[in-house]
Order: structure tokens, then C-alpha cells, then sequence
């Protein structure tokens, strides 16, 4: 069974190449992705793991309180829509680290994009890594493999097949994933509904009285209940916090603003982020569904000890439709996973090679051909053998919408405020950035690091990796820490910036805000990447 | 971008005559009408979420049909208010991107008489 699944994923993937590399020749040839193309591709890189196995998890678990991250997930687009998305494309750079570097110094600022850009790279693959283990390790579950060994066995060839295989993370591979995705979701949630022989009422019933066991005891919940994994007393604040991270990280994630640069212009930008929330909250109200149907036709208890929550939506295939639907769904998933370390590999890397390396160290100044390549390569490997490594200590019960969260709190505090004030402030300058960008990496991660998700005191019955890296009380209540970070985020890019003045960056706002505002000396977007 | 830092004292004042000309102004203030607003609202619509969830779980908790409660339809009316923001930006946006054109072809004019860039 290992077997059809593999031979699906392989077969999804190289016929979306082969396509891929006649797309890429059409869109070579003079022509630009359009706007539901690229918009389609922007909703790919968002429908991973995060969304199909995580949130389906959370939900399947503890209900409502999931439902929260996929509403967070969608209206962020919103910030993305009205406030950053055409005037960085207007100001016709490639990366944010570019639309930074615009009106600041280049040397430091690219040197804090690419540092946070790293880092939120790797929370990203650490959540793929997880995810791509748990898939593996649960359909492999006959032969004994645990999740260490499926991540480092899949971890290393994903990251192989992406540095050596090239082709992946081409917007046209993304596209044919997230329609393959969207089909099987369909599929799915028709599936559900017709084991509740289409009757929302008995569904919503089926949600309002779950079953499971707590620590041996059994228990009835009602789903639809908030509060199931937000309690007081500080629940309602984390509830906060997340809700702050996602409506404003969505808008500082470095590989997700990239992709408005391979449409032609702001207008085909809009709309293409108009097609993505289409589809993405189309896609999540999907998800919502297969959560609560994975809690009550699958059951909590089951998943539990059938590869942890993350494995929720494979096994309401495999329960609703058998082993064949269930290698499908499992294929999908893991093809998109791929996609989406490649997007990854590909941002953080060619940042750290271009933006750090080459610019930053070699003063822009390639001192072997070929030199900012390898050292992308190299960088690959180090992401990845990070990411595993990560993963593996964390293990596989740790949600993987969860862990995608987090990262997009370090992209909200760290790199939001630089490209809102970059866009906005006239005063801003290089002290303010980079102050910005640092405090924000360090408050998100120092406060991630002492937080309930790695520091807490486990009673003896919880074992192995389900155990908290510290046992010890933690030192910061939330789970999230936006709350804090973000605004401590905005307030080191304001203080740094009052505390010295760049008069070169004032004399450029100008030309920033026109450029940005109408597109007047805009660059036509590179074809297709 | 090097190209600007090159670029005379001309290049400079061209941006910074855009800017305060009254075609760019009035770009600012009609987006600045509808984006303001609108920021607002979601951003408020938004957060009215996990805050009534939070903070009046027994109000959020009223069951409205069979085992829906208001939690559940005022989460799932973001996706629809989310939607509904983004078509009505699209459509203000039509408005802002004819005062570009406009701008940038008065920007353009004067350089061709002077001969170009």
C-alpha cells in the first residue's frame, strides 16, 4: 500500500514537471502568469500540511478552537490585499528585502530579511517535516518505522529531490497540487455528509456530543464549544494573541510576497489575491468539515494512536473510503508538503546565497562562478538537517498548523513593521529596521522558547515525545506570543528610528510613496520562476 | 534602483513634484477614503471574534439551530465578510488605478518634450 502511494506522489510530481517545463517555456517566450494562475499557486503554498493536516487535527481534537485559525488564515489576506501587496509590487522589486533596501541601506538590511527570513523558513519546513514524518511513519506503521527515522529517511530525500530535482517549486506544479488538493477535499466532505446521509442537522448533532477519553476517563464534549484548547485563565489572551499574529503575518512571509512578483502589474496582483482567498476559503470551510467529521466518525481515540492529530484527515479517508482513498489523500498531501519545502529551500536559500552571501559578506561580488550556488546547495542541506532535527524533538503529536502559526508571529514582528513603515514613514531609516527586525526575531523566539509549548511540568503518564522539552514551569503563559511581540516589534523599528537620523532615506520616501502608489516606473515581472 | 542615486537633481524634484501635485494628492485622499475605513472594519469585525469568544463564552454559546451556536456562524461570517471586503476593494481600486494612469502620463509627457530620460 506503501507501495500505490508512492507510486501516485511520484507520478503526480513528474507529470506537473514535464507540464511544468512546457508552461515555463510559454511563459519564457514573453507572456506573464495571470492573475488566477498565480492566484491559484499563492493558495497552493498555503494549502500544506498547515491547513489539510493540521487545522483537520486541531478540529478533530478539540474542536472549535481550531475553527479560529483557519479564520485567521483567510482575513489576513485582507491586510495582504489592502495595505502591502500593490505597493510592493508597484515598487517593482523582487523580494522584500529588495522594497527595504529601496530607500535604507542595503548591506544591514539585507542582512536582517535574510536572517528572518531563514528563521521563519525553518519553523515553516520544521511544520512540513512533521507533518511529511507522520504520513510516512503511519502508512509504514506495519514495518515499525517510528517518526524519527521516517523524518530523517524523508527528510533527506525530500531535500535531494529538491535541490537536485529543480523543477518543483515552479508556480505550475503549485497550481496542479492545490487543484488535486481542492479535488480531494471535495471528495472528502462529500464523503462525510453522505455518512450523515446529507443531513446537517444530524451532523452538527454528531459535533455537539463527541467522545473520547481523557486520560482513561471517558468523556462527552461538545465540539462546537469554544474553549476547548484556549481555557482560562489565559486562554482568552492566547486567543488574542494568535488572532493578532495571523491577521498580520500572512502580510511579512517572505516566500508568499514573492509571488507578486511573477505577475505583471499591482492590477493582476489584486486579483490574483482574489482568486487565492476564493479558494483558500473555500478550501478551509472544507477542512473545518473534515476536522469535525474526523472527531466523530473517526473518533480522537483512534487517531491518537494511529499517528497523532496531524494524521486526522488521512484516516476519515481511510475510515470513509478505504486503503486506496486513503493512499491518494496520503499522496497529495505529502506531494504538496514537497512543493512547499521546495518554495521554502528555494526563499531561504537563494536569501541567505544572494541577499547575505554575495551582498552582504562578498560586497556584491561573486568570487568563484558558480560560488552563490553551492553555497545555496549548502544551505539547503543545513535547513534541512536543522528542520529534521527539530521535528524529531518535538514529534509527531505537536500540530502542525500550530507550529505554522508561530512562524508566521516571528514574520508578523519581525518583517511587517519594516515593510509598513518602509512604505508609510517617511522618517523611517536603517537603525529603525534593523532594530525593528531584531527585536521582533528575538522578542517572537525568546518568548516561543519559554512557552507552554516547550516548557511544562508532565505528570509521569505522559511519555516519550509527547513530553515537554523543559520540565519546568513555564515562564510565559501563552502559547502564542504576538500579543507581545508584534507591538514590541513595531516599537524597536520606532525607537531605533527616532534615535538617528538618515536624511537619504526621507529624500527617497518620495519617490517610494509615488512609485508605490501608482505603479509610474514599475518593473514588468520576470517570467515565471 | 542605482540608477535613481545617479540620476541629476532633475530625477529628484520629478518624484518629489509628483507628489505634491494635486493629480497625486487627490490618488492619496480617494484611497485613503475607502482603504482607511475599510481597514478598520475588518480589522474590528475581526477581532470581535476571539474577543466575544474569549471573554462571553455563555453568550457565544446560544444555540440557534439544532447544535449551532452564534460561535460557530460568526466564524464562519468572516469568510464571508472577508470576501465581500475584497470584491469591494477591487472595485474602489478600478477608481484608483484610472487617477494612476493619469498620473503617470503627465508624468511622462514633460520628459518626452525634454527628450526623454
Amino acid at each position: 500500500m506503501f507501495l500505490i502511494f508512492i507510486a501516485i506522489t511520484l507520478g503526480i510530481t513528474y507529470w506537473a514537471s514535464r507540464r511544468s517545463a512546457g508552461a515555463n517555456a510559454f511563459f519564457a517566450a514573453g507572456r506573464q502568469i495571470k492573475s488566477w494562475q498565480n492566484g491559484v499557486a499563492v493558495a497552493g503554498d498555503y494549502m500544506s500540511a498547515a491547513s489539510f493536516l493540521g487545522i483537520a487535527g486541531i478540529i478533530a481534537f478539540q474542536g472549535y478552537d481550531g475553527f479560529m485559525f483557519s479564520v485567521g488564515w483567510l482575513v489576513a489576506y485582507l491586510t495582504l490585499l489592502l495595505v502591502v501587496a500593490e505597493p510592493l509590487r508597484n515598487s517593482g522589486k523582487y523580494t522584500m528585502a529588495d522594497v527595504l533596501a529601496y530607500r535604507l541601506q542595503p548591506r544591514p538590511v539585507r542582512a536582517m530579511a535574510a536572517l528572518s527570513t531563514i528563521t521563519i523558513c525553518t519553523f515553516y519546513m520544521v511544520a512540513q517535516m512533521v507533518g511529511a514524518g507522520a504520513l510516512v511513519a503511519l502508512l509504514l506503521k506495519g514495518s515499525g518505522i517510528s517518526f524519527s527515522t521516517a523524518v530523517i529517511g524523508v527528510g533527506v530525500l525530500m531535500i535531494v529531490y529538491v535541490v537536485f530535482g529543480g523543477m518543483l517549486a515552479t508556480t505550475w506544479v503549485q497550481i496542479v497540487k492545490a487543484i488535486l488538493l481542492t479535488i480531494g477535499a471535495i471528495l472528502l466532505s462529500f464523503l462525510v455528509m453522505s455518512h450523515f446521509h446529507f443531513s446537517l442537522y444530524s451532523f452538527f448533532d454528531a459535533i455537539g456530543h463527541v467522545t473520547y477519553h481523557d486520560q482513561g476517563r471517558e468523556v462527552v464534549k461538545d465540539f462546537l464549544q469554544p474553549g476547548l484548547r484556549y481555557k482560562p485563565p489565559y486562554g482568552p489572551l492566547d486567543l488574542i494573541s494568535l488572532s493578532l499574529a495571523l491577521i498580520l503575518g500572512t502580510a511579512g512571509l517572505p516566500h508568499i510576497l514573492v509571488r507578486f512578483y511573477t505577475v505583471p502589474d499591482a492590477k493582476t496582483a489584486r486579483h490574483s489575491i482574489i482568486w487565492a482567498m476564493a479558494l483558500i476559503g473555500s478550501f478551509y470551510i472544507m477542512t473545518t468539515f473534515l476536522g469535525f467529521g474526523a472527531a466523530t466518525i473517526v473518533g480522537r481515540d483512534f487517531i491518537a494512536t494511529h499517528g497523532g492529530n496531524n494524521m486526522s484527515a488521512p484516516l476519515l479517508a481511510q475510515a470513509l473510503a478505504g486503503d486506496i482513498f486513503f493512499a491518494f489523500i496520503c499522496a497529495i498531501a505529502f506531494a504538496t508538503i514537497l512543493a512547499v519545502v521546495a518554495g521554502l529551500t528555494i526563499s531561504a536559500t537563494t536569501s541567505f546565497a544572494h541577499d547575505f552571501w554575495t551582498n552582504v559578506i562578498h560586497r556584491g561580488v561573486e568570487r568563484k562562478p558558480g560560488e552563490e550556488v553551492r553555497v545555496a546547495r549548502v544551505s539547503a542541506f543545513v535547513l534541512g538537517a536543522i528542520s529534521m532535527v527539530i521535528a524529531i524533538l518535538l514529534g509527531p503529536t505537536v500540530n502542525v498548523a500550530f507550529l505554522t502559526s508561530l512562524a508566521i508571529c516571528v514574520a508578523a514582528s519581525a518583517n511587517l513593521p519594516a515593510i509598513l513603515f518602509s512604505i508609510f514613514w517617511p522618517r523611517f531609516n536603517t537603525t529603525g529596521a534593523v532594530a525593528g527586525m531584531a527585536v521582533g526575531l528575538l522578542a517572537s523566539i525568546g518568548l516561543i522558547l519559554v512557552s507552554p509549548s516547550l516548557m511544562a511540568i508532565d505528570p509521569p503518564t505522559v511519555t516519550g515525545s509527547a513530553r515537554h522539552l523543559i520540565q519546568a514551569k513555564a515562564w510565559f503563559p501563552l502559547e502564542n506570543p504576538g500579543i507581545v511581540s508584534i507591538p514590541l516589534g513595531f516599537l524597536g523599528a520606532i525607537v531605533g528610528t527616532l534615535l538617528s537620523h538618515e536624511p537619504t532615506s526621507r529624500h527617497k520616501f518620495n519617490e517610494l510613496l509615488v512609485r508605490s502608489n501608482t505603479g509610474l516606473g514599475a518593473e514588468k515581472a520576470t517570467a515565471g520562476h | 534602483m542605482p540608477d535613481d542615486t545617479k540620476l541629476d537633481q532633475n530625477a529628484q524634484t520629478v518624484w518629489d513634484r509628483v507628489a505634491a501635485s494635486r493629480e497625486f494628492r487627490d490618488l492619496m485622499a480617494t484611497k485613503k477614503i475607502f482603504i482607511v475605513p475599510a481597514f478598520i472594519f475588518f480589522m474590528v469585525f475581526y477581532f470581535l471574534l476571539p474577543i466575544l469568544v474569549g471573554y462571553a463564552p455563555s453568550f457565544m454559546t446560544i444555540k440557534v439551530w439544532g447544535d449551532v451556536n452564534l460561535a460557530y456562524l460568526f466564524a464562519l461570517s468572516q469568510f464571508f465578510m472577508a470576501w465581500i471586503v475584497a470584491a469591494l476593494y477591487v472595485r474602489a481600486a478600478d477608481r484608483f488605478d484610472a487617477l494612476s494612469r493619469d498620473i503617470i502620463e503627465a508624468a511622462q509627457k514633460p520628459k518626452d518634450e525634454k527628450g526623454g530620460q
